[in-house]
């Protein structure tokens, strides 16, 4: 493959799609709405109207609003576009027909609604508009240019001085400069070594990274081949939940073809760079997101996680140098190839860069994903763009980071989304999952939930975790029984910095911040619980 | 004959019960070297194949990867993708992730388990039904989500799970 080929496969690829577009989501969310059996009826329905037309109906990824799938969206070559929502197979000939004017039956969305009016596509640019099981669409969309860029016009330094200036940090919920992990890794001396894109989305309340990998998996791919390049890897693993067979489907068809194409593999683009991705699929651990218990996982054994350092920069995958990032981060690198660190660093805050995509969820109208630039507030994201709750009633609380997080009082709404506000208020960035709480949510048994979750979770390696998530569940499972003492409500804070301080890893590290934020901002709901 | 030819061609014969569905193991194991870093791979392709891992094809994995049967038993019971008991004929997955959780999974659990007699995590008593729980299914869009018999159902309340289960059992 060459890019005078590449260039040829997207304008085929472009002209074929010249005429109107009927796009049907076909993740998760939808599928399980039966989008597949509406994407079949509108295909048949564009034929039995005009076996020639240029109508072309496309299974396509994520088109954002779960809430009111399955989505369809149309194109018309003149780019206007309507976006019809809850369709069942039967509304198929009713869409097909309203293509030569007048109106469909069949509900539609406001394109120009605050949920999507508020949105900026960097990460999911691609999602709900390519075709994920056929890398003819990604490459039509300019897919794997990047790639060829790097590998014929840049040298791995380059690269990583690239995405150092971009000041994009990791997506994971840490917030790591993703240059400097590449750095680490780039100047190993080894004969090996890997790249892995964390797919573990083992946060309740999270599912961005399962719709980038069945929306756009070559986006993801194409990340991880710049990554391997810059950092001198040959070999990649995907890690991705075994919960999630639709992108491990989506994946494993992606890889084949990439390889087909020589994108992937041996000599990619002709030139001297092998790179080959095989999945590992997880086995439902959630402290597998943990870096070293993942490889733990990949290299066959239980998925416990070791002290670091060293850092699986230095040791990593059977002692070999391994860059570790996430799902979310390596969809960022292709456009900041593309479009330039400056116009990268240009989005979002100044410690903040780039959007991020979150998975809004709960007790709001609209559900679904989003992807803002950092520095949004909450209160944009939640209100305007979510509709707030569904039933007018009062939000309570803002969940963000899942069992990590913490819960953020509707008095903080105006916190800004970055790494370092959430911080500040108690929670953090997380992964990206972000759920509604209304006045009717007791914090204390919010609490509880995630600490039933990480005590089960618990891998059992540190005393202070497995034992420490025990105490705390039953402490906070007297509060909410109603049975709770003073004296309990002051040992489970005191235990809470115990564990927060004493444990291996980030589970139990940061286990206590479910009940640390809610102790810190709704006291008044601890003091309720307590029985004199 | 040298000595791994030997082990090789015992392998190869397959499962002395004759079982084919050990072929399909045997096949994964081939296709990662048997070594035995490939474990979970294939755990995976023997759950799918069995159904469930029990102790004799927990015994042949360890035995044909060259692990030790107690790191295998270490991995299998670890991971809770992994059953060490038969599933029943049907199953009902209820999500009790975070949405869904906030949006009343647990009294979908408790009318499940109210109207089939089967507590999470178990199976009834003439194999017909599982009834079991997820820890986030990523349906949070569609929340509050059970999967019936693998098929995600979203939106789901007391009342529709209820008819549902009733469906499936009849």
């Amino acid at each position: 493959m060459n890019l005078p080929a590449l260039h040829e496969m997207a304008t085929g690829e472009r002209r074929a799609n010249g005429g109107t577009h009927i796009h049907t989501c076909v993740a998760s969310g939808c599928l399980s709405s039966n989008s597949q059996a509406v994407h079949d009826s509108l295909t048949a329905a564009a034929v039995d109207a005009d076996p020639n037309s240029d109508v072309r109906a496309c299974a396509v990824g994520c088109l954002r609003l779960c809430s009111e799938g399955p989505l369809v969206s149309v194109t018309q070559p003149d780019g206007e576009a309507t976006l019809y929502r809850n369709v069942a197979p039967e509304h198929a000939a009713s869409i097909v027909g309203a293509l030569n004017g007048g109106d469909a039956e069949v509900d539609t969305v406001d394109p120009d609604h605050p949920f999507f009016a508020g949105q900026e596509g960097i990460v999911l640019e691609n999602s709900g508009k390519v075709e994920p099981e056929r890398i003819e669409s990604y490459v039509a969309a300019g897919g794997y240019e990047s790639l060829y860029h790097v590998v014929h016009e840049m040298t791995p330094n380059e690269v990583v001085d690239e995405v150092t200036r971009s000041g994009l940090r990791g997506r994971g919920g840490a917030g790591f400069p993703t240059g400097v992990k590449w750095a680490t890794v780039a100047k190993q001396e080894a004969a090996q070594k890997y790249v892995v894109c964390n797919a573990d989305e083992g946060d309740p309340g999270a599912f961005m990274d399962r719709s980038v990998l069945e929306s756009d998996p070559h986006r993801v791919l194409e990340g991880m081949a710049i990554s391997a390049y810059a950092v001198g890897a040959t070999q990649g693993y995907v890690y991705v939940r075994g919960e999630y067979p639709l992108a491990i489907k989506r994946l494993t068809r992606a890889i084949r073809q990439a390889r087909r194409l020589g994108v992937l593999g041996t000599q990619v683009f002709e030139s001297f760079f092998d790179f080959r991705i095989d999945i590992r699929v997880g086995a439902g651990a959630f402290v597998c997101g943990e870096e070293t218990a993942l490889i733990a996982s990949i290299e066959g054994q239980r998925g416990t996680p070791r002290p670091r350092p060293p850092f699986p920069a230095e040791s990593g995958i059977w002692g070999s140098p391994t860059l570790i990032n996430n799902v979310e981060t390596f969809a960022n690198i292709v456009p900041i190839v593309r479009e330039g660190t400056d116009w990268f660093a240009s989005i979002g805050t100044e410690k903040s860069k780039g959007t991020k995509v979150f998975a809004l969820a709960g007790k709001v109208r609209h559900t679904g994903l989003i992807e803002v630039p950092m520095g949004t507030t909450l209160q944009e994201i939640v209100i305007d763009m979510a509709g707030g709750t569904p039933d007018e009633r009062q939000v309570k609380a803002v969940q963000t980071g899942g069992p990590s997080g913490g819960c953020i009082p509707a008095s903080a709404l105006d916190t800004p989304v970055d790494y370092e506000s959430l911080a500040e208020i108690g929670s953090i960035m997380g992964s990206g999952g972000m759920i509604v709480m209304d006045d009717q949510d007791s914090m204390i048994d919010v609490a509880r939930f995630f600490m039933e979750f990480c005590m089960e979770e618990s891998c059992g390696k540190c005393a202070p975790c497995r034992i420490g998530t025990v105490q705390l569940h039953r402490l906070l499972a007297k509060l909410t029984s109603g049975n709770g003492t003073a004296a309990d409500v002051a040992a489970l804070e005191h235990l809470s910095d115990v564990v927060r301080h004493t444990s291996l890893c980030g589970l139990g590290q940061t286990a206590p911040n479910p009940v640390l934020s809610t102790l810190r901002h709704f006291p008044e709901e601890y003091e309720a619980a307590i029985t004199k | 004959m040298n000595a791994a030819g030997n082990a090789r061609t015992a392998e190869a014969e397959g499962h002395p019960s004759g079982d084919s569905r050990f072929r399909i193991v045997e096949a994964t194991m081939k296709r990662h070297q048997y070594r035995s870093d490939a474990l979970i791979e294939v755990l995976h392709t023997a759950q799918e194949a069995f159904g469930y891992l029990d102790m004799d094809l927990l015994l042949y994995i360890a035995h044909s990867l060259k692990a030790a049967p107690s790191r295998v038993f270490g991995v299998a019971t670890f991971y809770r993708f992994f059953t060490l008991k038969p599933q029943g004929e049907h199953t009902c997955v209820v999500c009790t992730g975070t949405a869904c959780y906030v949006k009343g999974a647990m009294g979908i659990l408790a009318a499940v388990e109210e109207e089939t007699g089967v507590s999470a995590g178990s199976t009834s008593a003439d194999n017909r039904l599982s009834v079991l729980t997820a820890r986030c299914l990523g349906s949070c869009g569609i929340a509050p989500a059970v999967v019936f018999d693998g098929t995600v159902a979203g939106d789901q309340s007391v009342d529709t799970v209820v008819e549902k289960m009733k469906g499936l059992l009849a």
